[in-house]
């Protein structure tokens, strides 16, 4: 696995550990966001954290499209995949997202819905072509990175001339919950979080670029290191982010230049531009209702947009309680600050979002951390 | 396993025919169907006696029964089908005791549908893995459910076999100190069925490793027999198995990533399809938990067989109150390796 494994070297590990620990200031503290998910599971399967000195710490964000998704949008989908003749397909994260009542995707699924778990947009559409006499939704998460396949899935519907097919749209926008975070009094004004500076998303920034975190780093003079998801990514990424700290320099850097680029991938935008538009407002999980934070299929395609295709009342469900999904996707608290964290909330029964997808942070402590704190500090929570 | 004494006028279509209901039914399609492919291609004395039970002599001693449901989908994939998986299955469930393993039953529950093509292709193929593995069908049974009730054919295996004496390997025997080893490389089977499911197809080289382990667990026990646990790391792979093995034990494990075999193939297709290869599943692999001063010979004799040339000791047991399973990365920092959650890929097996 060439061009994989080169990424997850012991030896450069190793280098880029002593880098680092010759690099920081004993005297200071390094909180480094990583917004997605995927660098919080790199992070955690491959042990970074304890290759950090014990003043660097990683404070995982909302970067997790399954964490950050309200109740009320599963919710939504139970609804769509109960109405009569309709197949609901999902990725395989979604099916154990817990909802309101006790409910989840799989649970339906056992009671007779037709759920079904698919690796692509082209699955969904292949499902469609097959069942003719059936209603199609595909339930479309995800952040930039997942957005074109579902423009080109509903492109391709309108050229098949598909008349069962539409998409239940959420997707999600990188840029707004970043400047959500940082516009949030916590980080402000309280002084409960202090956040120093960010991994910038890998696939996200692959589609969007690395221009528009330029603004944040600017405005809100935090630094931004764009880092690819191998282990080695996240490494030389918290050096950039560390020196970047040291010298007083606030800039958008770029680790993954094998991906990123300036400008992006001008293709899928177009493409995504072409189908979707920006809603006024969207309710995140932890961030509440911020605004042009997400998509929604744009009224020329409205017969392949479920939310206008079907009748399904806007529905209000709130967060389970003592559940701290929405401060740890802000990075207020941590999983382990959670009462529920490890008592009644594990992953077989999971209670909040963050510990369903295995990017989520709680998921991510509890499957392969939950025996350390933060490098040095032992703890149990078993 | 009855069989009805009569020849029949009409050949048993295995070509172009399917199986119906009356293939359930007790009559004489049910007859035709037993004598036509079960019979004539498990042959031995028992079965040929066209018993409702297999009547057979054992000697004094531990005895050790076993039994398994498959279900797998598809019910061919690269390097087995459900046939040949259903018999090495059992056999090593039986294996895992360090029992020699003696004869097998066989339940099947067909699909009215099912082409009798692939079920002669099917039951052809279980019984060269139990004539190759020396462990006869000697009994059966057969039922018939309606198109839509089940998916095909689903085989139910029940073995039983014989310990030696001195041998008492059991899931709570490890002890701190002990050593862990495999007998070789680990997710071959579950990316083999993943590789030819219908909605996931890509291509891969990798076959199911689904073997009967029992002649290699023979000769391990005949070196040491001492062994303190054995257990195939099946649905949920070599993570699961691990973390059952220390929860029974009561202790704790460390493993060291760079030690345990797996393919570059297998690494490549978890790598595209997001999957962590010590959770996915194997069908012809083993975990043995022995002793520190008995783990080089084990080793030896595992590498000399023929299931066991990538053998390897992949980690040690550890005091733990907590039961974890951690595992030094090859990247170089640490982390522990849980329980399987949720479901990585449904019927594997």
């Amino acid at each position: 696995m060439r061009y994989i494994e080169e990424f997850r070297r012991h030896d450069l590990a190793q280098q880029l550990a002593t880098a680092i620990r010759r690099e920081v200031d004993p005297d200071r503290h390094y909180r480094l966001m990583e917004f997605c998910g995927g660098h919080t599971h790199a992070i955690f399967r491959y042990g970074v954290q304890n290759l950090m000195p014990a003043n660097v710490s990683f404070v995982h964000g909302p970067g997790c499209p399954v964490c950050v998704l309200p109740i009320a949008r599963i919710d939504h989908a139970i609804q769509l995949a109960q109405q009569e003749d309709v197949i609901l397909c999902t990725y395989a994260d979604l099916l154990r997202v817990p909802a309101s009542g006790r409910k989840s995707l799989l649970r339906i699924k056992a009671e007779g819905a037709d759920v079904r778990m698919v690796y692509s947009t082209q699955d969904a559409l292949r499902i469609a072509h097959e069942n003719p006499d059936r209603e199609v939704v595909f339930f479309a998460i995800g952040f930039e990175t997942t957005t074109p396949p579902t423009a080109v899935a509903i492109k391709q519907a309108q050229n098949m001339g598909l008349k069962n097919f539409s998409v239940f749209c959420n997707h999600v926008l990188t840029p707004a919950a970043i400047q959500n975070i940082l516009e949030s009094p916590e980080l402000r004004e309280m002084g409960a979080v202090s956040i120093d500076g960010f991994f910038g998303p890998s696939h996200v920034s692959s589609i969007i670029g690395s221009q528009p975190y330029e603004f944040f780093a600017e405005e809100f003079q935090k630094p931004v290191v764009i880092a690819g998801f191998e282990p080695l990514d996240v490494m030389q990424s918290a050096l950039m982010l560390i020196r970047q700290l040291n010298e007083g320099r606030h800039e958008v850097e770029n680790e993954y230049t094998r991906v990123v680029t300036r400008e992006g991938n001008r293709k899928a935008q177009r493409l995504v531009a072409e189908v979707m538009e920006l809603r006024r407002y969207f309710e995140w999980r932890g961030l509440g209702r911020v605004p042009y934070s997400a998509l929604r299929v744009k009224p020329s395609f409205a017969e392949f947009d479920a939310e206008q295709r079907f009748d399904v009342p806007t529905i209000q469900a709130s967060d389970i309680k003592g559940c701290e999904c929405p401060r740890i996707l802000r990075g207020v608290k941590k999983p382990t600050d959670c009462k529920l964290f490890g008592t009644v909330c594990t992953p077989e029964n999971p209670m909040g979002s963050c510990m369903v997808s295995s990017e989520g942070a709680c998921a991510a402590y509890w499957s392969y951390g939950r025996f350390r704190k933060s490098g040095t500090e032992q703890e149990s929570v078993a | 396993m009855t069989m009805s004494p009569k020849r029949f006028s009409v050949r048993l279509n295995t070509r172009d025919g399917a199986v119906d209901m009356t293939h359930g039914s007790g009559g004489r399609a049910m007859a035709q169907l037993i004598e036509a492919l079960f019979v004539k291609h498990f042959d031995n004395d028992l079965l040929r006696q066209a018993n409702d039970q297999a009547a057979f002599d054992v000697s004094g001693g531990r005895m050790v029964m076993s039994t398994d449901g498959h279900v797998i989908s598809p019910l061919f994939f690269p390097g087995g089908d459900i046939g040949s998986l259903s018999v090495h299955g059992t056999i090593n469930d039986v294996a895992m005791s360090g029992a020699r393993p003696l004869y097998l039953a066989a339940g099947f529950i067909l699909e009215e549908g099912l082409p009798l093509a692939d079920l002669e292709k099917i039951v052809i193929s279980m019984g060269q893995a139990a004539r190759a593995a020396n462990v006869p069908i000697v009994t059966g049974d057969t039922k018939v459910v309606e198109k839509g009730k089940a998916d095909g054919v689903f085989i139910t295996t029940t073995g039983v076999g014989m310990v030696p004496e001195g041998v008492n390997i059991s899931g709570d025997r490890a002890r701190p100190g002990d050593v862990i080893l495999v007998n070789g490389s680990m997710g071959d089977h579950g990316v083999a069925i993943m590789s030819s499911r219908e909605n996931l197809q890509f291509e891969t080289t990798i076959e199911s490793d689904s073997a009967a382990l029992h002649s290699l667990v023979a000769e391990m026990v005949m070196a040491v027999p001492g062994i303190h646990c054995l257990r195939d790391p099946t649905r949920g792979g070599l993570a699961t198995t691990l973390n059952e093995l220390a929860q029974q034990s009561r202790v704790g494990m460390n493993l060291y990533e760079t030690r345990i075999p797996i393919k570059p193939a297998v690494n490549a297709a978890c790598e595209l399809l997001g999957l962590d290869p010590l959770y996915v599943a194997n069908e012809g692999k083993l975990v043995c938990i022995c002793a520190q001063e008995n783990a080089q010979r084990l080793l030896d004799v595992m590498q000399a067989h023929p299931l066991g040339r990538q053998a390897a000791i992949i980690g040690d047991v550890v005091e733990d109150p907590h039961g974890f399973v951690q595992m030094q990365t090859s990247f170089g920092g640490s982390r522990v390796v849980d329980w399987l959650t949720g479901e990585q890929l449904p019927r594997i097996c």
